[in-house]
């Protein structure tokens, strides 16, 4: 399942990272997991929560500029070389990847999810399919 | 009052009218104020038009006074009838054409008779004796030579000087101290920020320019601070000149041995301080913008031409025996216009470029500084939601694309820093676009 991933723009000076923090703190969103991307001028922070739609409207009411990107969540095995597999397969689809980050282990015992953004999500969905890469679902992704 | 005061050989017979009694000098300026501005009325339509809707002709000026009268001329006016609309001579007795830095749409096109040069030739002679420079004086001319003023401005009047010159131009800085050094200069015409460049180079390289005494610094602001800093830096009398394309160039006003104000060779140009809001002219001593007058151009008179610059004026007698009225040095303008390595920046032009590359116009801000001697231009543009990735190289393309396109909107290298949606400070009314931090 695609997953609606935020993404806001950070100058490179103190405070930018709270500010947005604050914001969802206060309207009681919690983050599902993040990753900051930085370069010597600027960061972009994206994250996931559970309504994207509130906090894309929370950080706007806060004057921030959001963006909205589908994103992938990809079940991994977690070991050695588990990563490896899923790249290898991502890779024999011939699917371009802008990036990813980690879910985190989470609670899933032996297994780790991974954010991916691919160029094409609906054609990277479907060729991880017949890959026989499980996607996962946002509800599989939530704390226990 | 001594007008030995120059340095040895520093007076020159050119120089005489420098020294001319107040009487004599207005006798002058007025005798030339009714040829030009009937060269003007007969050979130029848009002056001729705009003096009759205020039902003016020549011999409207029936004193000094009178120049009040006359309608302004500003910059508009010359791009409006680009590109020979002023023109008050025939292309055959035209002999020299020059053209503004000013890289948006038309530039500015300026005109010479051979009379023309002699004056601009004159006035030029004139600053660089007031500035102590004489013959036997091996002079630098690190301004650029071209469609700019500034080069051929400062060379010209060099050679009627009967000083030496070395015609260098600007950049590579590299041959411009080996220069220095082996030809044992004397003197320096450049822009005050290269010259702090070149004293940082020459230190470095371990250059020996000992024999340089005097630098001519203008075509840019400066500051006290800065002169006190070269001064200090190199051992050498930094003086400021004055000048603007469409007056003549570089040779307007200069600062004398006192360096308390530039003196205006006040037989060629007629200065006066206006209140840029209300068109009025300000007693003396007021501050307000100057505008300036050209009492025998031939082949592009300028009626009153206001150049934006605002300063005040001076009468009161300066030590060194010139009767010339000074300008107090210019600090700032009256628009938004500035200048930044000699090229003449309007915010509009960076908005042109902004609109070019993303179709609408976000927030921003231009920041100026001075770093290692050399003026930098910054400009801060805030991420729009219509522009924001969440890519870093789609971020950082759009970022080197601003760059590019202000560099071939504006002819110089600017720095973009993408920054956060409204971080850059509203301000109530009319927006500072400008935060101009080149202090020194």
């Amino acid at each position: 399942m695609k997953l609606q991933q935020i993404s806001l723009f950070l100058e490179n000076r103190p405070g930018q990272l709270r500010e947005p923090c604050e914001a969802l703190a206060a309207a009681g969103i919690d983050l599902l997991t993040m990753s900051l991307a930085d370069t010597a001028q600027f960061g972009i922070l994206r994250f996931i929560v559970r309504d994207p739609e509130q906090a894309k409207k929370v950080l706007e009411d806060a004057g921030m500029v959001v963006r909205m990107t589908e994103v992938i969540p990809v079940e991994v095995e977690n070991k050695p070389g588990g990563l490896a597999a899923a790249l290898m397969a991502i890779e024999g689809a011939g699917l371009g990847v802008e990036y990813m980050y980690d879910f985190g282990a989470a609670s899933r015992s032996g297994k780790a999810a991974i954010v991916f953004r691919f160029e094409d999500p609906d054609k990277a969905l479907a060729a991880l399919e017949a890959a026989g890469i499980r996607v996962l679902a946002m509800e599989e992704l939530l704390p226990k | 009052m001594s007008i030995w005061n120059d340095p040895p050989g520093g007076f020159h017979p050119v120089s005489a009218p420098d020294y001319l009694p107040r009487e004599q000098l207005e006798e002058v300026q007025l005798q030339r104020l009714q040829s030009v501005v009937t060269r003007a009325f007969d050979r130029v339509p848009l002056f001729r038009s705009r003096m009759e809707e205020r039902g003016l002709s020549p011999t409207s000026m029936a004193s000094l006074a009178d120049i009040a009268r006359l309608p302004f001329t500003v910059k508009a006016d010359l791009r409006d009838t680009y590109p020979f609309g002023l023109f008050a001579s025939p292309m055959e007795e035209i002999v020299r054409l020059h053209a503004s830095s000013g890289t948006t749409g038309k530039p500015i096109v300026v005109a010479y008779t051979q009379a023309d040069l002699d004056v601009w030739t004159e006035v030029m002679v004139r600053s660089l004796v007031a500035c102590g420079i004489h013959r036997g004086d091996v002079i630098q001319n690190a301004y650029g030579y071209g469609l700019f003023t500034g080069g051929l401005g400062a060379h010209y009047g060099a050679e009627a000087l009967g000083a030496t010159v070395i015609p260098i131009s600007g950049g590579n800085t590299e041959r411009q101290l080996m220069v220095m050094q082996d030809f044992g200069v004397t003197a320096i015409c450049c822009t005050p920020s290269y010259f702090l460049h070149l004293l940082e180079s020459a230190k470095e390289t371990k250059i020996d320019f000992s024999k340089l005494r005097v630098g001519v610094f203008g075509a840019e602001p400066w500051s006290d601070s800065m002169r006190e800093r070269i001064q200090d830096e190199s051992g050498i009398r930094a003086h400021d000149i004055y000048g603007l394309s469409e007056i003549i160039g570089p040779g307007v006003g200069v600062e004398c041995s006192e360096r308390n104000g530039l003196h205006i060779f006040e037989d060629h140009f007629f200065p006066e301080i206006i209140d840029s809001e209300t068109g009025e002219v300000l007693p003396e001593g007021a501050e307000g913008e100057l505008v300036l007058t050209t009492l025998s151009k031939q082949a592009m008179p300028l009626i009153r031409y206001r150049t934006r610059d605002v300063t005040e004026l001076v009468s009161e007698q300066c030590p060194c025996g010139r009767t010339l009225r000074r300008i107090r040095r210019i600090g700032r303008r009256s628009d938004d216009m500035f200048i930044i390595r000699g090229v003449n920046v309007f915010p509009s032009q960076v908005e042109t470029a902004l609109l070019r590359v993303e179709g609408t116009l976000p927030h921003y801000q231009i920041i100026l500084t001075r770093e290692v001697g050399l003026d930098q231009m910054e400009v801060k543009v805030e991420v729009t939601p219509e522009v924001f990735s969440d890519e870093i190289r789609k971020l950082e393309s759009l970022q080197h694309q601003l760059e590019a396109t202000m560099e071939n909107v504006l002819g110089l290298r600017v720095k973009v820093t993408l920054v956060g949606p409204r971080s850059l400070a509203r301000s109530e009314g009319k927006a500072k676009r400008v935060t101009d931090l080149r202090t020194v």
